[in-house]
């Protein structure tokens, strides 16, 4: 236990002690936090359409108007060829066109039925598909309207209707960020545990230090606990300044569950995802191909773990996959704590998991981190 | 010739990496508080053998013994037991020079008290006083190889295993270097060096040649003159080295 001291006095003075590392380790994961979060929002505004209208009609206007109404949509271009509109389309100016035929009007009134006609951009697929939606919402409330306009009497009138009514619980304003920001510090937590905890003990490799290390009778279990605890007190730090800094001030997120849940479950996370750069650093022999490793594993563990698209529409394969990533369960358990108000009874099997993890991870770089080869 | 009893005993000792056979063979023992010289071009095998001695790395075929203890089996008893300086310059630059003599004593389990005394003790002897607080990476080449021996010797191993410490050190620094070998070997260190220079050669008093992983001639620098009818041992390793067949690197 001596030997861990002097360990831990050598590895802490050494961090600190380089003032670049230790800027990148506290002010990157907070401006990333800041910038991250505004960029994935997936609520879809600004969708240019074109209006190509053949009819010029009083209902033609209403209808586009309509559309104009509540902002989602900026009209780009107003008209009557398809032609034009479509090469808009094609200068990616505009996401959507919607053709009003001639006597639309007129059909509508005679026939009781008229034809719209509606081309999607679908290169940015989520674009399409949620201003396609916007855009049969709001003809089929403009359609509800001249029906009702129509219909006299609306007591005996023939219209069924089902009013569906929602309550947004947990993110009553269904604010984005609200789901995102505990989300991205998970994943910014990772990433400096990963990386700094991988760079370090590679980097004693290629100055040739570890060499004189091993040569010493320390116990492999001292200098991996020397490196651990260093960057798990940082992490404790790094999370803590990402949630009660940016989290709560600037996104007036305030965990609403066990605060005491919530760091149980980052101390033995941390442990977890230490033990996947040790693991890295033992299979690197130098930084170059620590960083790829870690690059690649902090991808995969990025967009495998329900940060940015639900886990259970992922294919079978994938889930599995997103079911080995420890990300997957503290992204999990943070937004429970954190906007459901969950405690420690709630988060028992993720935490069963983790702690297989952290065990497993560890015991590995352990068995594979050889002082003699 | 081997004899368990010595220091270091070595028995037709071997390792291959693959096809290739980087140490064949060698046996020889070292006595306490010999100065052991390894000589040998480079690419013979020097620091292969070395960091199997050391208990770095497993050997393939034969036996060993350092301070008693088995090279296959016993290696942390070894590293209890040695002192090592590696080719590499192996402190920690980011550290100062008191950091440094305090974490290496540490974790070799030295109490605080002795940490402290030994500290004065060797400050005092490489005349680094005024440098105490300075960081390593800022000392010249020379005096950083001094203090890493002074280091490597601190928890007074039975051994020190030197793999080139002098090299690209000027002549007065490595000559105050080996004053420091001497000293040690006085205290009954036993002392592994390996060099190329061949004036260090003949401070050592034996000396063993290294020629594509196999020994060549092992005996003291006066008698390896005589049988080569040398002047100098430069001449002794000329007449050996020309014998090799690996390329050297």
């Amino acid at each position: 236990m001596r030997a861990l001291k002097f360990l831990l006095q050598k590895e802490f003075r050494q961090i600190f002690r380089n003032t670049t590392i230790l800027r990148v380790i506290l002010i990157m994961p907070v401006i990333q936090l800041i910038i991250m979060p505004l960029a994935a929002d997936y609520e879809i505004k600004n969708i240019n359409i074109s209006v190509v209208d053949h009819d010029h009609s009083a209902y033609s206007r209403q209808l586009t108007d309509k559309i104009l109404a509540p902002g989602y949509f900026k009209l780009n271009d107003y008209g009557t060829s398809y032609p034009n509109a479509f090469g808009q389309f094609q200068k990616d100016r505009s996401d959507l066109i919607l053709e009003i035929p001639a006597q639309f009007e007129k059909t509508l009134v005679k026939e009781n039925q008229a034809n719209l006609f509606m081309a999607v951009n679908a290169i940015n697929g989520v674009k399409a598909l949620v201003g396609s939606a916007y855009l049969n919402r709001i003809i089929a409330d403009f359609n509800a309207q001249i029906r009702a306009n129509w219909i006299p009497n609306p007591q005996t009138g023939t219209l069924p209707q089902i009013e569906i009514a929602t309550l947004n619980r947990f993110n009553p304003t269904l604010n984005y960020p609200f789901f995102m920001v505990p989300g991205i510090l998970v994943v910014l937590v990772t990433m400096v545990g990963v990386y700094m905890c991988s760079l370090n003990i590679v980097k004693e490799k290629e100055v040739g230090t570890i060499e004189q290390i091993n040569v010493t009778p320390i116990k492999k279990y001292h200098f991996i606990l020397g490196k651990l605890i260093p960057f798990w007190v940082i992490g404790m730090f790094v999370f803590s300044l990402g949630l009660f800094g940016v989290a709560r001030l600037l996104y007036l997120i305030v965990p609403t569950g066990s605060l005491v849940a919530l760091y149980g479950f980052l101390a033995v996370y941390l442990v977890a995802v230490l033990g996947i750069g040790l693991l890295i650093s033992t299979y690197s022999a130098n930084q170059q191909q620590a960083m790829s490793l870690a690059f690649f594993c902090m991808m995969i563990f990025m967009l495998m773990s329900g940060l940015f698209t639900p886990i259970n529409s992922m294919p079978n394969w994938a889930q599995v996959i997103a079911k080995l990533n420890p990300v997957t369960y503290f992204i999990e358990v943070t937004r429970m704590i954190v906007l459901k108000g969950s405690s420690f009874a709630h988060i028992q099997q993720q935490l069963l998991v983790i702690s297989a993890m952290a065990v497993f991870f560890n015991t590995w770089a352990i068995w594979n981190y050889r002082k003699t080869s | 010739m081997s004899n368990p009893q010595a220091v270091i005993w070595a028995d037709k000792l071997s390792k291959h990496f693959g096809e290739f056979v980087a140490v064949n063979q060698i046996s020889f023992s070292v006595q306490k508080g010999e100065i052991f010289g390894f000589l040998g071009a480079n690419g013979a095998g020097k620091t292969t053998a070395m960091r199997m001695l050391c208990g770095l790395l497993l050997p393939t075929s034969g036996s060993a013994a350092i301070a008693g203890y088995d090279v296959y089996t016993q290696t942390e008893q070894i590293k209890q037991n040695i002192g090592y300086m590696s080719q590499r310059f192996s402190l920690y630059e980011d550290l100062t020079v008191a950091e440094n003599i305090r974490f290496f004593g540490g974790i070799y389990g030295l109490p605080d008290k002795q940490l402290k005394l030994k500290t004065d003790e060797l400050l005092h002897t490489l005349q680094l006083h005024t440098e105490a607080k300075t960081l390593v990476s800022a000392l010249p080449l020379g005096w950083k190889q001094k203090l890493a021996f002074s280091v490597a010797i601190l928890h007074e191993p039975a051994i020190v295993f030197l793999d080139e410490p002098t090299g690209g050190v000027d002549p007065i620094t490595r000559r105050q270097f080996w004053d420091l070998i001497y000293a040690a070997a006085q205290q009954g260190i036993t002392l592994f060096v390996t060099t190329h220079y061949m004036d260090e050669a003949e401070y050592c008093n034996r000396i063993c040649m290294l020629v594509d992983g196999e020994i060549k001639a092992l005996d003291t620098p006066a008698n390896l003159k005589k049988q080569h009818q040398a002047q100098t041992m430069d001449d002794v390793f000329y007449h050996l080295a020309r014998t090799a067949k690996r390329t050297a690197d």
